[in-house]
């Protein structure tokens, strides 16, 4: 069995295992780290993004470099639309994937890189929120990218990597990096997506079962359990023991492990998500009360529909709750219908209130009572005419790149009064921000990550006692930001076996397969007679003819027309008693055999039948020659003298 | 052979009160616990006594498994958990568990309050009942205890019906409850995977209708309603709060829209709304269509249709009216019916089955005159249409059910006795496979095969494998295997003889046979082994003969030529007990070439 590594981001996995002759993929999420070095993407043309001044290396004369790259302070970035860093595909040919699993609708931003134009033919596996929802972000992220065109695509400036400043110098393989796919690429990679439900067994090739189980991270989110017939494989990705809105992780159907794969840890070890929930209500209600606005760069599903739950209700104990709330993206309409019909993937809570014909969250009522007012854009129909100042505007890119954030921030980004609120963690927000510096608006930090931190990953671990567990090899060392915080790691501990590993790498997982399957039928079954050769252990021999079918092997009945090989055998077993041997001689009518002893070998001659007799512990030899009536005699008697099963 | 014993407490050659005792591996599980809807007395729930004389049933039931909401399939449950007193676990889908709470209250008002009926469940236990309820999505694979496993697919029929896929053991059962092979206006069709159970227990309502098509059923009902409209009569639907009733509303919506009709259309029901909800927060359980554009519009939120007043029944003009229940054996509905029967311009249509006993059943078998308890009687002089659009699979559905899901035998249940047998005949005809439909009470046994799953060592299949490839093809060859199962506490693998052995810590005694052939053959020994070789492959051409270093063998007989060029040779024959048979059969062979 081996694990490859494909992704340099263990919050975005994409990993390849292969076990027992399968191919499998583990995850296709997309690194969006890239996208920080590129220029935002504005829809208007006057914007100050637009007019910043080219910036060249000193000793570069390259024309054709002229105009790629532009400088902000002490920023470069490059004026281009945005590249993305998709998995790695030099190990692995994406045709020969047999399956995809996917573990929740972040992880799944590169799928179409990888079913798309590459001869990827195998199925593709998710849970229905999973292909619901990823179907939004991904359609998002089209859309983000389309709606602001771009003249000319900048490629020269890779070739000049060495010659940048930091931090674009240090960029992971920018010539690797991709133009975001098109909606029919995101159509037709949708589309081989099987859904499944939580703990639905399904069958690969015969040869193994996946299963999905409840991660508690979003909705939809699993783990996934991979096991052959003596073999269990545990893929932990995204998963939080926390109560928030999704149906909460099972924690018993991954125990006990043969190995035990976990990434996507949280990307904020030091902060606790509820404090920081804390923080930005402090944060809104300020804000607010100071006639300021406040801007949340957001993705149109997860955490928000908490946030709106929770604004909600602390705007109005703050007396601020005639300030609406906007969620801007061009899909909040759905994103707001799905999350309200998916009650089977909710926390019991949440489900109950279907049991009395409520819906599960509050933001269809907050629609209705026009609390929180949805708009696919800034600029679409109706949002001039309802916005109103001051407000709370949740909108994407988190990246601050793309989407109407952009706008945003444009149009707030003086006035010292509003704020830009980070909760997502996927982008470090001093970096998401240097685009736009100098910036007046206040900016707060409440990253909300409630995926699991590592004292809570340590402990999952204890529990669920795996043999051998493989973890990112950043796990295994302090964040880069606090190398004096030794508790922020996965803890080794001698019961078990610790696999690091890092991108690129092709990892050998210990498993040794001893054991298959087989199953008994009728015919076989009733043949058994079990001899107790000990206490408590009895053997038993059996012969079948042997089918296997998918994989599947079964033993049957002998039928009547097999050859001679078929024949039911059985094997002897013990010492042969020497004195009860001769006796049965004798009552046979066989008389005066001539008796030798050499140390454990006694030897009988008979000599009037001209056949000899060797006796040892564990072996008797019978040499006889031409008779056959004589050495069948024989025969019966040794058999007679010795246990068998 | 281990058995499945089944036996139909209700739904045995009868429609209403679906209740099935299922028996496998130890384990006994209830399969569904309806209610008839046409009896008052003490037929109308299942008769539980079959398992219990007296006290609860707790100890004898393991679990109770609900297919979909409908009274004739979860009616009896609060009775049974709370009344005769089951704590164990029942299990359904959710919008089952949402829905079923609110028609078991309808139908226990209509019950006691109109009826007055004694010895009914409260609303308390109804609620007691529920809280019994484990919720299970479709798909998911459901371990009730150590032995029993279960999954549910998807039925059709009504929101949230499930078809129940049970293991113990090596043993399985489907039980499909109601279901629906064609997709309809709000729900698609019933889907199963080729799971092979040992039994398919299915419904057969529909056992010998092969229905129209939808299309053809659908434009004769809305031409009917119009020509009723033109007359200036008024149309009575009876119907269930849930399921047939949200898909003629729509199919009445669109064509109110599309023909532009002014007369009013009404949904007497307080009900309609929060049903209507349900459908709405269910709507994963709808058909495709209803879930693609269910964010831009509801097709839920009907626009032509109007909530009922008791009052409007006198009201002059055209109308169409959906009311409950839907076999005008209680309610609103046998209300309204009373007061409208007696004009030929007005017209009832039954769009679903009708159990015996119930007005709607009389009228549908052209009953004239109607008498009530009250010693009241109704003239019928509206005209009474039959509408099948009650959702269950016909008898083409059920063999597709079947060629799905490849049961090795399948029982009939939820249908009538005659149509039935010819049902079973079909199925008999066209899958070779026994087709059981026991009456209530009668106890079926079917017998499984065995197949048990045991741990075998890789290098016995392994060795297997090599030596199945080392010989020449042949597709008619039968692969065997040969082995030591070692049981040993509660672990059963199987490996070959030696490691056995060594696992169970015991030496093995072999036993060897030797014999000497002399042949005259001049020249070389070697030569003559070769000539053996030659002759030995030939009579046993199924076998692998290996020649080496001299020396022939075939399994464990070994074959050695002695003896100087000129000479006679002495031929060595020697094998072990296991091989008897083949040594015994060279032995002679040589025997025969040495006279
Ligand atoms: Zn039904």
């Amino acid at each position: 069995m081996k694990l490859y590594c494909l992704s340099n981001d263990p919050n975005k996995p994409c990993h390849i295992l292969t076990f027992k002759e399968i191919t499998l993929m583990l995850d296709c999420g997309l690194s969006m780290q890239s996208v920080l070095n590129f220029l935002p993407l504005s829809f208007v043309a006057s914007s100050k993004l637009s007019n910043l001044p080219n910036w060249m290396p000193n000793d570069v004369s390259d024309s054709d470099l002229e105009g790629e790259l532009k400088e902000n302070g002490d920023r470069i970035f490059v004026d281009s639309p945005p590249e993305f860093c998709p998995p790695l595909n030099k190990l692995i040919d994406f045709a020969q994937v047999d399956v995809i699993l996917i573990s929740n609708y972040l992880c799944m931003m590169a799928l179409p890189f990888i079913t798309e134009g590459t001869g990827f033919q195998g199925r593709v596996y998710a849970t229905e929120p999973t292909l619901q929802i990823g179907r939004l972000l991904l359609e998002e992220l089209v859309n983000y990218i389309d709606q602001c065109p771009k003249a000319s695509f900048a490629a020269q400036w890779k070739n000049l990597i060495h010659k940048l400043p930091y931090p674009l110098s240090d960029s992971f393989k920018p010539k690797s990096w991709k133009q975001l796919y098109n909606m029919n690429d995101v159509n037709a990679s949708l589309s081989r997506i099987q859904m499944v439900g939580y703990n639905e067994k399904i069958d690969v090739y015969g040869a193994l079962k996946v299963m999905p189980s409840s991660s508690g991270f979003c909705l939809g989110s699993s783990n996934w359990i991979i096991t052959s017939d003596h073999e269990k494989i545990v893929y932990l990705s995204g998963s939080s023991t926390l109560t928030t809105h999704p149906r909460p992780m099972d924690h018993h159907s991954l125990k006990n492990a043969d190995v035990l794969i976990m990434t996507d840890l949280t990307q904020t070890p030091i902060s606790n998500p509820d404090s920081m929930l804390g923080v930005l209500c402090v944060v809104v209600g300020l804000t607010l009360r100071g006639g300021g606005n406040v801007l949340i760069p957001c993705y149109p599903t997860g955490v928000v529909y908490d946030l709106f739950e929770c604004l909600s209700v602390k705007m109005q104990d703050l007396g601020v709750s005639n300030c609406p709330m906007f969620f801007v993206s061009p899909v909040a309409d759905t994103s707001l219908a799905y999350s309200n019909i998916l009650a089977e993937w909710l926390s019991s809570v949440k489900q109950n209130k279907v049991y009395v014909t409520e819906e599960p969250f509050p933001h269809g009522l907050l629609v209705k009572n026009n609390k929180l007012k949805h708009f696919k854009h800034v600029y679409s129909d109706g949002f001039s005419t309802d916005f109103q100042e001051p407000c709370v505007v949740f909108c994407g890119h988190p990246s601050l790149r793309f989407g109407d954030v952009v706008r945003f921030i444009e149009l707030w980004g003086n006035n010292p009064r509003n704020c830009i609120v980070f909760t997502e963690p996927d982008f470090d927000y001093t970096e998401a921000l240097a685009p736009y510096q100098p910036l007046q608006m206040k900016v707060a930090h409440c990253a909300i990550d409630t995926s699991l931190n590592f004292t809570q990953a340590n402990k999952l671990i204890r529990d669920l006692k795996p043999n051998t567990l493989v973890v990112p090899e950043c796990y295994t060392q302090p964040p880069v930001s606090a190398p004096n915080l030794t508790d922020y790691v996965i803890e080794n501990n001698h019961d078990r076996t610790l696999i690091p590993y890092k991108w690129g790498e092709v990892i050998n997982l210990p498993l040794k397969r001893k054991h298959s399957q087989i199953f008994i039928e009728t015919g076989v079954a009733q043949k058994i007679v079990p001899v107790e050769v000990k206490p408590g252990i009895s053997l038993s021999s059996i012969t079948g003819t042997l089918s296997i079918k998918d994989n599947v092997h079964s033993i049957q009945d002998l039928s009547s027309s097999v050859n001679k090989a078929s024949k039911h055998v059985k094997y002897e077993w013990g010492s042969l008693n020497v004195t009860d041997f001769l006796q049965k001689l004798s009552q046979e009518g066989i008389s005066e055999p001539k008796v030798e002893s050499h140390g454990n070998v006694v030897v009988i001659h008979l000599q009037e039948e001209d056949a000899l007799i060797q006796l040892e512990d564990n072996s008797t030899h019978v040499v006889c020659t031409g008779d056959e009536t004589l050495r069948t005699k024989l025969r019966s008697i040794v058999m007679q003298c010795l246990k068998k099963f | 052979m281990p058995d499945i014993k089944i036996t139909p407490l209700g739904a045995g050659q009868d429609v209403g009160r679906s209740c099935i005792l299922l028996t496998m591996g130890g384990k006994n599980i209830m399969l569904d616990c309806g209610m008839h809807m046409g009896y008052n007395d003490e037929r109308r729930f299942p008769d539980f006594s079959y398992i219990s004389q007296e006290g609860p049933l707790t100890s004898y039931i393991d679990c109770v498994i609900i297919s979909h909401f409908h009274l004739d399939h979860c009616g009896a449950l609060p009775y049974m958990s709370e009344m005769v007193g089951y704590s164990g676990p029942i299990y359904m889908t959710h919008p089952t568990k949402a829905i079923a709470p609110i028609l078991l209250e309808d139908m226990r008002k209509v019950s006691v309050e109109k009826k007055g009926d004694q010895n009914f469940f409260t609303s308390q236990m109804i609620k007691d009942c529920m809280k019994k309820v484990i919720a299970v999505t479709l798909h998911q694979s459901l371990m009730v205890d150590n032995e029993i496993e279960i999954k549910a697919y998807y039925a059709g029929h009504v929101l949230g019906a499930a078809m129940f896929w049970i293991r113990v053991g090596a043993q399985s059962v489907v039980y499909t409850g109601d279901y629906n092979m064609t997709p309809d206006r709000h729900l698609g069709a019933a889907w199963i995977d080729k799971c092979r159970p040992d039994l398919l227990i299915s419904e057969s309502t529909y056992a010998t209708t092969i229905r129209d098509s939808k299309r053809c059923r659908e434009r004769d009902f809305l031409k009917k309603v119009h020509e009723c409209m033109d007359r200036g009569g008024k149309v009575l639907i009876p119907v269930f709060a849930l399921g047939r009733a949200q898909e003629l509303c729509i199919l009445l919506e669109t064509y109110w829209e599309r023909m532009n009709l002014k007369a009013p259309v009404y949904f007497a029901l307080g009900l309609t709304e929060k049903a209507n909800n349900y459908y709405k927060m269910f709507i994963t359980w709808t058909n495709q269509k209803i879930r693609k554009t269910f964010v831009q519009r509801n097709m839920f939120d009907f626009k032509h249709i109007k909530p009922f007043d008791r009052s409007y029944i006198d009201n002059p003009g055209p109308m169409v009216v959906f009311a409950t229940p839907g076999m005008l054996h209680a309610g609103l509905s046998l209300q309204i019916f009373k007061k409208w029967a007696p004009n030929e311009n007005n017209m009832v249509i039954m769009p679903g089955f009708c159990v015996q006993g119930t007005v709607g059943h009389k009228i549908l078998n052209g009953a004239k005159r109607v008498e009530f308890e009250n010693k009241q009687i109704v003239e019928v002089k509206m005209s009474v249409e039959y509408m099948s659009f009650s959702a269950h699979a016909d008898a083409k559905g059920i063999m597709q059910l079947i060629q799905h899901c490849e049961p090795r035998n399948v029982m009939l249940v939820h249908g009538e006795a005659e149509k039935m047998e010819f049902l079973k005949q079909k199925i008999l005809q066209e899958f070779s496979i026994n087709c059981y439909n026991p009456a209530n009470g009668e106890t079926c046994v079917i017998s499984t095969p065995v197949k048990i799953p045991i741990d075998v060592s890789l290098p016995l299949l392994k060795s297997e494998a090599r030596k199945f490839s080392a010989l020449p093809p042949d597709p008619k060859r039968r692969r065997t295997l040969h082995g030591v199962l070692v049981m040993k506490e509660n672990n059963v693998c199987l490996m070959d003889v030696d490691d056995a052995c060594k696992e169970a810590g015991i030496n093995r005694h072999i036993i060897r046979f030797s014999s000497t052939v002399h042949l005259n053959d001049t020249g070389p020994a070697l030569a003559t082994a070769h000539k053996l070789h030659g002759f030995i492959k030939e009579n046993l051409p199924q076998w692998p003969v290996v020649f080496a270093e001299g020396e022939i063998s075939i399994e464990s007989v070994l074959v050695k030529v002695e003896g100087d060029e000129d000479e006679q040779k002495n031929v060595y024959v020697s094998w072990t007990n296991q091989d008897e048979d083949l040594g015994s059969y060279i032995l002679n062979l040589l025997n025969r070439m040495g006279q």
